[in-house]
């Protein structure tokens, strides 16, 4: 019987791969689900087993079987792995996201599985806690926070009990690989918890997952009943969010578990010290508990060799929005953003060209092509006024109206909020109108400018909400706007409120002629 | 469903489930699914069962945009709003969708046969427009799909 490979990855089956592995199974083959490769333009995607090889076809509608099966369908594609997109990546995390049945132990077994989590219970907890420091690997949810040092300090702390909490709340637009990896490898994150578990004395774990992600929910929890006796006495258990993208803040996450509003807590206390029921609590992101097998398998020194400055090993880049070979890119930290957009994303879907891409979600910021030159590390992105955050990139091109978008950010913000704080609450529906305003004022026409007396715009501004007695011009609200980003950064309690002047002033600052600003001055063209 | 079978239901789930307040999300996750939203009148016996004041259920009810607090329609549209889908054309399809389905985003259609929902991100970003449809993934929605999908609801 022919064996053919067809992945079950959400995004797969949004492309119409159960309609394709049904097909296949009609026609004899013996069907094995996957994870997702990784590569979306090639879904669905069947691989073919042929001699120990698999030739892989894509994309494939359910009508091509026999072309599929014969060889001769027209978008063969050979070895997967061979393709440019393939063999450029370092998969450290994710290498075995689209190969293996991500529910079959014995695949997992067989394709290195378990090593990590034999080779720490085979440590002291200390010396567990040392490799993951050595591997210099930092927090793949955002604030890049080094890892191992987290888990120190969850180690000092005394208490009964303590717990593993993975944040696989992965609300970012733009990211999508704490999903995969969940519905495609899922022991692997199970392993992970288990050797942190190890690490820091720890009993029990949460997987905090979204409600958005319903095929990862159900794998992870299969996958949880399917493996608790290898990673006994060690438990874990599946939370699942109710659409609150706030719920990704660590605390806020915290408080989600235990019951309630999802609103964030002042800092401190740590949640390392008096985290989830007050006890000493690793909150770790799905990526960065994922790392960990492969530290402790094949040593810190493995992965610290690989990357750029003070970020070290990979990063499971996503390649997103108006992309055309958009999808999941593992590679060393130093590749310029430039590179991952241009060489690997080929890129805008539409064929226009690139405007903008915004990297590191609703809270990262716009950047233009005159910038990919950025490489991809956590401080240079710092200093350029951006965030890699989740490594998403979502790609825009030249139709994007960049005040729009600036507009989104502070509606999101709005619609997000926990509430807690002033800044965040109340800003970022002032945020809206303003925009509001400030698009109005680029629409009309420009008028020859009415007389104005500039002195007191702000004061003016301010003065009241009745329309007719505020300055509604541009110059007016675009002030008003860096007035109200700066009372949000400096003023919200986390970074929901912190952060959403990051796309709007990356928008303003990069692309003023979208806020009916003058153009700024063009580098000279290449 | 009847009060007292909701009420029922509450009591049976905590049984087994337990009754501690960390609980409470999973049986409101419940509820919804049985019931298809959180009825306000089943506070009382959801705050009652967990040893909670009503306001408190009230105020994480409210919170979390997944709980609805009037039934939905036959059909629920769940279409992304987010950035991703937005740099591929949702905006425009968002809008072509509301049309087409006969209903505003974010409301019910008066027949009740279909609700459409905002979604903010599906974790399939490099494929949209997305959406969910009954909880099924749909990618790339353009015209053609959206006709699909419009004659799946009116079955
Ligand atoms: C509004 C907001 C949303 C967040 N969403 C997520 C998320 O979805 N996933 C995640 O891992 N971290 C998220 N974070 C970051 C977490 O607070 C925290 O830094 C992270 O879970 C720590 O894990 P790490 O050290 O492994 O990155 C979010 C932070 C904020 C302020
Ligand atoms: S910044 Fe916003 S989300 Fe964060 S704590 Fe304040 S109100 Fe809540
Ligand atoms: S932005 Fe729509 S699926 Fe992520």
């Amino acid at each position: 019987m022919t064996r053919v490979y067809i992945s079950r990855d959400m995004a797969s089956v949004a492309l119409g791969a159960d309609d394709v592995a049904r097909a296949f199974e009609a026609a004899g083959c013996e069907v094995v689900r996957t994870g997702s490769r990784g590569l979306f333009s090639i879904e669905p995607l069947v691989e073919v087993e042929n001699e120990g090889q698999r030739i892989g076809f894509g994309p494939v509608g359910p009508a091509d079987v026999a072309t599929v099966l014969d060889g001769s369908h027209k978008a063969r594609l050979g070895n997967v792995a061979d393709l440019p997109f393939f063999a450029g990546q370092q998969r450290f995390t994710f290498a075995r996201c689209g190969i293996i049945d991500p529910l079959s132990l014995q695949d997992y077994a067989e394709h290195d599985g378990w090593r990590g989590l034999d080779a720490a219970r085979a440590m002291p907890p200390q010396a567990v806690v040392d490799a993951v420091k050595a591997s210099g690997l930092r927090g793949r949810g955002g604030a890049g926070f080094p890892t191992g040092v987290k888990w120190q300090t969850v180690l000092e702390a005394a208490s009964d009990a303590k717990f593993i909490v993975c944040n696989a709340d992965e609300g970012d637009s733009g990211t999508f690989a704490d999903r995969m990896l969940m519905e495609g490898d899922p022991f692997c994150l199970i392993e992970g918890m288990a050797i942190a578990g190890h690490a820091v004395g720890a009993g029990h774990g949460y997987i905090y997952i979204r409600s958005e992600y319903p095929f990862a929910i159900a794998a992870m929890q299969e996958a949880i009943a399917l493996s608790a006796a290898r990673i006994a006495p060690f438990t874990l258990e599946v939370r699942v969010g109710a659409g609150a993208y706030v719920c990704g803040e660590e605390t806020a996450l915290l408080d989600s578990i235990e019951g309630k509003r999802g609103q964030v807590r002042a800092k401190p206390p740590l949640p390392a010290l008096q985290g989830l029921f007050g006890q000493p609590t690793v909150i770790n992101n799905v990526l960065s508990l994922a790392a960990v097998p492969f530290i402790l398998a094949e040593g810190a020194e493995a992965y610290a060799t690989i990357g750029f400055g003070r970020s070290r090993g990979t990063m499971p880049v996503q390649l997103a929005g108006n992309v055309k070979h958009g999808g999941l890119y593992e590679i060393g930290f130093g590749i310029t953003l430039g590179e991952l957009v241009n060489a690997i994303g080929g890129g805008t879907a539409s064929g226009r060209p690139v405007r903008a891409v915004q990297v590191g979600g609703p809270l990262g910021a716009y950047f233009p092509p005159g910038m990919f030159d950025l490489p991809f590390d956590y401080e240079a992105f710092a200093q350029a006024g951006g965030l890699i955050g989740h490594a998403g990139i979502t790609v825009f091109d030249d139709s994007v109206d960049m005040a729009h978008m600036a507009r989104f950010a502070m509606e999101f913000c709005a619609v997000e909020s926990c509430g807690k704080c002033t800044p965040c609450r109340i800003g970022s529906t002032r945020g809206v109108e303003v925009m509001d305003r400030i698009i109005a004022a680029r629409d009309s026409a420009p008028a020859v400018p009415a007389e104005r007396h500039w002195e007191g715009y702000l004061q003016k501004a301010l003065h009241s909400r009745t329309p007719d007695r505020i300055d509604t011009g541009l110059e007016a609200q675009t002030t008003l706007l860096r007035d109200l980003c700066d009372t949000m950064k400096y003023g919200s309690l986390c970074a929901l409120g912190g952060f959403t002047p990051y796309p709007v002033l990356s928008a303003l600052d990069h692309f003023p002629e979208d806020f009916g600003a003058p153009a700024p001055i063009k580098e000279a063209a290449e | 469903m009847q009060q007292e079978d909701t009420v029922r239901l509450i009591e049976d789930w905590t049984k087994t489930h337990g009754r501690t307040r960390d609980r409470l999300l999973p049986l409101l996750h419940m509820l919804q699914e049985e019931i298809g939203f959180i009825d306000d009148a089943a506070i009382p016996a959801i705050a009652k069962n967990l040893n909670l004041s009503r306001a408190d259920v009230h105020g994480v009810v409210t919170f979390y945009h997944d709980f609805r607090r009037a039934p939905a329609g036959r059909h629920v549209v769940k279409f992304c709003r987010a950035e991703s889908c937005q740099a591929r054309g949702a905006a425009a399809m968002e809008k072509a969708a509301a049309e087409r389905l006969g209903v505003p985003m974010g409301e019910t259609r008066p027949d009740g046969q279909v609700t459409l929902e905002p979604i903010y991100c599906l974790g399939l970003c490099a494929i949209g427009p997305n959406a969910l449809v009954d909880g099924r993934p749909v990618a790339r929605i353009d015209t053609a799909a959206l006709e699909r999908i419009a004659q799946e609801i009116a079955a």
